[in-house]
This record gives C-alpha cells, structure tokens and sequence, in this order.
C-alpha cells in the first residue's frame, strides 16, 4: 500500500491544466506540421500555417492557444495500491480552481444546465476514474472545447448497418460539423457497448496519441479509411475548403448486445489538448 | 482582395466585398455572445436602446480569457456563430453591419445579410493567442455578471478577418470546398 496525499493531487492537477492549455501535445502538432506540408490548396495551406502561428504566439506570450479553454475533463488511472489521503475528488476540483484561477484561464462551467448561473472557477471537473493493478496514480487533464462536443453526435445503428453504417455515421457527422468544429478536427469514435458506454468510449479515443496505431489491425484499416473519406470531403481547415479537413481519428470498441450497434463520435478541433504526469 | 475597413462602417464600404477576401478591421468592436445577444433583445422589447451605437457597429462572439496583470487581453478567437442565429436578423435590420465568428449560419441571416447590405467575417477559430494580438484596448461597458460573456468595448487594429457572407449572397462555407473539389481535389 502506497499513500498519496490529496493535496499532491490537487497540485498535479493545476499544474496539468495550465499546461494542457498552453501547449498542444508533440502529436497534435506533429499532425498540423504534416499537413502543412501535405495540404495542396493555397488557401488551406495558409490556414494551416496561421494555426501554426497561433500556437507560438501563444507560447510566447503565456495565452491559452484557445480561448474556450474548455470544461476540465481528468481522466485518473489509479492503481489498486494506492491509499489517497484526504477527498480524492475534492482534491482534483480544487486542483481545476487553482489552475484556472493562477494560470488566467477561462471559467465555461455553469452549475445547472437550465439555470445557467457560471460557477467562476471552472469546476466541477468532469472525472473519469478507472482502477488499474499496481501502486501509480496516472492523471490526465483533457479540457475540452464546446464548438467541437457540441457538434458530437452518438446512433444506435441495426447489427445489419455493419462496417458501412458505422462509416456513413462517422463521415456524415463531419460533414455536418461543417466549418462549426474548427477543422481540422480530432475524432474520438466508440463502437459497441451500450448507451452510456459508447459515448464514453468515444471520449476516451481522443486521449489516444494521433500517431499511434489501433492495436488491432481491423480497426486500423478502418481508422486509415476513414480519414480518407473524411478528407475527400473537402471542406479543408476552417471550412474554407481543402483537403485537410481531419488531422486524424482513433476508434475504441467495447462488447455489446446481439440485438445493437452503438456508435458516438466525439468531435474535437485542431486544439486538442492533453496533459499526463504519473505520481 | 484585402480591404481595410474602419468602424462604424456604412453599406457602401462593405458593398464590393465577396466572399473570400480577407479584411483588415480598425476601429471598435464589441464583443457579444449568446447571453449578451438574449439581454439584447429583452432591452429591445421593453423599447429600449441597445448598450452600444448600433448603427454600422460590428459585433465579435467572443469570450476571451481573463487578461493578465498589465495585459490587454487574454486569448479571444471566435466562438461557433450559430448560437445566434436567432437574435441577428433583428440586429442587422437596425443596422449592425459586421457579425464576427465562426462556422455557419441559417437561412434567415443569410437573408438578412443580403437584405441591409452587411457582412459576416470569420475570425480564426481556435486561434485566440493569434486573434488577441490585434486588440490595443478593452472595457467591459455591460452586464459584468455575465463574466467572459460580458460586453466589451474593444479597440482593434488590423483585425484579420475572412469574408464568409458577402452582401451579395456568397457564403465561403460552400463554395469554398466547392472550389477546391472542382480545382484542387487531387
């Protein structure tokens, strides 16, 4: 048994949000660099490199590279060893106050949907615990932006919609999405399981580095598929037009029903972000 | 094309932009989004006068970061446009004649749009460190309750801008990647 102070929680977790929001993950930028260079339409290729600009910009003068800073989504890999001292959820709230309140960063939460009145510290967290072997507490801060999870769509296809619903779904929300998601977006897809469980899967796929494969060749065929279908649509960054409309795409599956064929797609933008650290 | 506009700005300044130029805004701006657009129209239903100069103004749907100590402003790119879709015809037919945003809107302000000769401008979407850097001054004039959704004053210079809606009935949003699957599609 190994035991963890809330407090360092909350510290990691500050520190998490600060960083997740002022610098995109090496992949992220990797994919923009990539289709920088690969995108063949003037405009489009100009649009990239100003989304390239704002990322130094931000850099240089300590701004969030996006102003939607996003609700504080902290997915938390803790290990069956570990003895947290103090209020485990309490501890990450009061990590999302402080790292939204020190590191200038905007407050999107509202504490009743229909109500509508702002919390003014960014919290609650939206947190994703999983139980994990070992003695580690894994946390990773995720915010996410509403142009994008607004624009997310989740179907409950027929076991017959097969391989090709499932495509005609993820491609058919893209398009839809239009230029509202701040193309080139991040697609996190789940497939199977149930309801609840598909959206979360799909949640959970956009933590999954863009250079990263699916660890089963079926679905890595069909991530590979579907990002050619998707950038075939051409609505191209910003939705000017151009080829590089998705920067890419990760499917996570789960078990499901004979009788269902969940599937969510969980649209994200070309601001990305995830920031992990291990205590 | 590139046009430099200054605000406020009349029907006859924004009349030969097209959809797909770009445009280098100077002048005040004045941020607004959906709660900011819904007291608007409260105010204009119990007949009383808008917070602001409505009268060839341009509206940003932002809601920056806080600024830091002896900054001017946080980060402030646009906010999905769409949301207010159903409070800008009334405003553009009492003469606001710039919407700046991002992402598509309806039928009903396209109309709008073409009927008062305004435009709709796209800022970068997700771009708020890049956007930031053309304002050079910020007071909140209104509803501070609303936090970020508050409407401020901002003076900007050179603002870049994209033209999605012209006056004339063009939308970038489709003939943008009508274009480029005709022509550059490889």
């Amino acid at each position: 048994m190994r035991t963890i102070a809330a407090a360092e929680i909350t510290t990691a977790v500050a520190r998490l949000c600060v960083r997740a929001n002022t610098v995109l993950p090496e992949d992220v930028d990797r994919a923009l660099e990539w289709a920088y260079f690969t995108e063949p339409w003037p405009l489009a290729q100009e649009t990239l490199d100003l989304l390239r600009q704002n990322q130094f910009q931000a850099w240089n003068q300590k701004l969030p590279i996006c102003q939607d800073t996003g609700m504080a989504c902290v997915f938390v890999e803790l290990g069956q060893e570990v003895h947290i001292e103090g209020n485990f959820e309490e501890a990450i709230h009061e990590g999302v106050r402080q790292g939204y309140g020190e590191g200038f960063l905007r407050k999107s939460i509202v504490a009743d949907p229909l109500r509508r009145i702002n919390t003014e510290d960014n919290t609650p967290a939206s947190i994703t615990v999983r139980i994990v072997p070992g003695d580690r507490c894994a946390l990773t801060v995720a915010p996410k932006g509403f142009g994008s999870e607004n624009m997310s769509r989740l179907a409950m296809l027929k076991p017959a919609d097969g391989v090709e619903g499932v495509k005609n779904f993820v491609v058919e929300t893209v398009r839809l999405a239009g230029p509202n998601p701040c193309p080139p977006v991040v697609l996190g897809v789940g497939i199977g399981g149930s309801f609840d469980k598909v959206a979360a899967l799909a949640k959970h796929a956009l933590l999954r580095p863009l250079d990263e494969p699916n660890p089963d060749p079926f679905y890595e065929s069909l991530e590979d598929e579907l990002l050619e279908e998707i950038n075939a649509l051409g609505i191209g960054p910003q939705g000017f037009g151009g080829k590089t409309t998705c920067l890419g795409l990760a499917i996570e599956t789960a078990p499901t029903h004979v009788a269902g064929l969940p599937v969510a797609v969980n649209v994200s933008c070309h601001v990305t972000r995830r920031a992990t650290e291990v205590l | 094309m590139q046009y430099k506009l200054t605000t406020p700005v009349t029907r006859e300044d924004l009349a030969p932009l097209k959809t797909g130029d770009t445009v280098l805004l100077s002048g005040v701006v004045y941020t607004a989004r959906d709660a900011a657009h819904k007291r608007m129209m409260e105010l204009l239903d119990a007949g009383k006068d808008l917070p602001f100069p409505v009268e060839g103004s341009a509206l940003y749907y932002v809601g920056p970061t806080p600024e830091r100590p002896g900054e001017v402003i946080g980060s402030a790119g646009p906010t999905t446009s769409g949301r207010m879709d159903a409070y800008s015809p009334r405003l553009l037919d009492l003469g606001q004649a710039v919407m700046i945003g991002k992402g598509a809107r309806n039928a009903a302000v396209k109309e709008a749009v073409a009927r008062n000769g305004a435009v709709y401008l796209a800022a970068l979407g997700g771009a708020g460190a890049l956007m930031a850097s053309s304002v050079r001054k910020l007071e909140i004039i209104c509803w501070e309750d609303l936090g970020c959704e508050a409407v401020r004053r901002l003076e900007v210079a050179d603002m870049p801008l994209t033209v999605i809606l012209d006056p004339h009935g063009g939308d970038l949003y489709e003939s943008g990647p009508a274009t480029y699957l005709e022509r550059g599609a490889t």
